[in-house]
């Protein structure tokens, strides 16, 4: 089966506005950079993101930021980026805060079927507020949904033409639990392979959950937070 | 006087054991790493998707696909494992993580903590710090002990917004380390210096003293 399309702005043409679209990617690590691109030269408004963090300012989600493509960001931490802040407080930007293993398993629980499930993340805080509360052996839980979205987009280090994936570090991050929960999941990857080349034994991803891949371009890579020892 | 931030994370390497895994947080928590005892097998875990997490690269060793969860640059070590953010949490709340170690705003004597958000100031978000503590077996707080204008950060109850509830076990600040009881905050060591009256002036929770109080000793 080959889902390779030609490049980022081929493989989100069909993005339209007031969609939901998950983004992976931890800080600027494993971010989905070429389509970002895309998605800033298509210029499409109303959109709401689930992602782990917005970007910085000039780089990542940030980018889609300055030109208010976005209208809802849902997100477990979103310090470092001052237009960001600027937009929630002046009530511009709708901002969904939610634990960061909350975020994960509501991907992850989308790509395994299960609507619902219940954590003790949150318990007795203001993000409890009209959730459903179970108790299991004595402790409380709250339910949470698992996410729907448009389109997930991820990026991986390596992908083959029928959309198997393998990340690489720690940015494999949120990229394989967004990628099981898009109704189309757009994968952009450092290397493309022909069907075979890759060892089964190494899949993150299996192909069933991308629709499109794409080999991406001039990956920046931008580190936020460069720390160093001395030799 | 009291501890500095280094001092502080020198404290809590103290509660460290062999063969612990270990997830410390962003600030004076990160420090601990420096302090684990030569020869002590402890893994530390970082929540954006790595056990194993070795120290800072050499200059030509950066690889920007390999971050600790505060966007630093780091290496892995003989052993490490990589997985996702999903995996991640899932140590964390199925409790194989032995200890956490991490921040606060406010910390009550219930031992509920506030670390997230100061309504209409700061509203970075809570990151992990919610599924840490509300699963971690273990929860060490490291914390200055007041705040800039002098007012006590351990409180009979939380004035900002709860990251979780009855979940810290224990706290090292600048001039005390202290358990978090049924009855309270119970002391249980003074930086050097520092005296009790001192310790229960800057305490607004409650405290419990019970006979001699040792200062803290590093060694």
């Amino acid at each position: 089966m080959n889902k390779v399309v030609a490049n980022a702005d081929e493989a989100i043409k069909d993005i339209q506005d007031g969609m939901t679209l998950m983004l992976g990617g931890f800080g600027l690590s494993g971010i989905p950079e070429n389509c970002i691109a895309a998605l800033v030269r298509k210029g499409v408004k109303n959109l709401t993101c689930i992602s782990n963090n917005a970007g910085v300012d000039d780089f990542g989600i940030g980018l889609m930021l300055q030109g208010r493509q976005v209208k809802k960001m849902i997100s477990s931490y979103v310090g470092e980026n001052a237009e960001f802040e600027r937009q929630m407080l002046s009530g511009e930007l709708e901002v969904d805060l939610i634990p960061q293993g909350t975020l994960a398993t509501r991907c992850m629980m989308s790509g395994y079927g299960i609507p619902a499930f219940f954590t003790p993340a949150g318990v007795g805080t203001e993000i409890a507020n009209g959730k459903e509360v179970r108790v299991f052996d004595g402790k409380e839980y709250l339910m949470e949904h698992a996410f729907e979205s448009d389109f997930a987009i991820v990026k991986a280090w390596k992908g083959d033409h029928s959309g198997n994936l393998i990340y690489r570090g720690t940015s494999r991050n949120f990229n394989p639990l967004m990628a099981m929960a898009g109704k189309i999941t757009i994968a952009e990857v450092e290397e493309l392979v022909s069907v075979g080349e890759l060892d089964p034994n190494q899949i993150h991803t299996p192909g069933v959950y991308v629709q499109r891949v794409f080999k991406g371009v001039n990956y920046e890579k931008r580190i936020e937070q460069r720390t160093v020892r001395k030799k | 006087m009291g501890l500095t931030k280094e001092q502080i994370a020198h404290r809590i390497a103290k509660e460290l054991k062999d063969g612990y895994y270990v997830n410390l947080g962003i600030g004076i928590p990160t420090l601990v790493a420096n302090y684990i005892p030569k020869g002590m097998n402890v893994v530390l875990q970082s929540e954006n998707g790595l056990l194993g997490m070795g120290p800072f690269p050499f200059d030509d060793e950066v690889d920007a696909d390999i971050i600790n969860a505060g966007k630093q640059t780091i290496t892995t070590l003989p052993g490490s494992a990589f997985f996702d953010s999903a995996m991640s949490f899932g140590m964390i709340r199925s409790q194989k993580i032995n200890l956490t170690v991490l921040g606060a705003m406010e910390v009550a004597d219930n031992g509920d903590i506030a670390n997230w958000k100061i309504p209409g100031k700061m509203v970075k978000g809570m990151g992990g710090a919610m599924d840490l503590v509300a699963a971690a077996k273990n929860i060490i707080v490291a914390m200055m002990h007041t705040n800039a204008k002098g007012e006590s950060k351990l409180l009979k109850k939380c004035t900002l917004p709860l990251t979780g509830i009855r979940c810290v076990r224990k706290i090292v600040s600048d001039i005390a380390v202290l358990d978090v009881t049924p009855q309270g905050f119970r002391l249980l060591e003074r930086a050097p210096g520092i005296t009790v009256e001192e310790i229960q002036a800057k305490t607004e929770g409650r405290l419990v003293v019970e006979g001699e109080i040792p200062e803290i000793r590093f060694n």
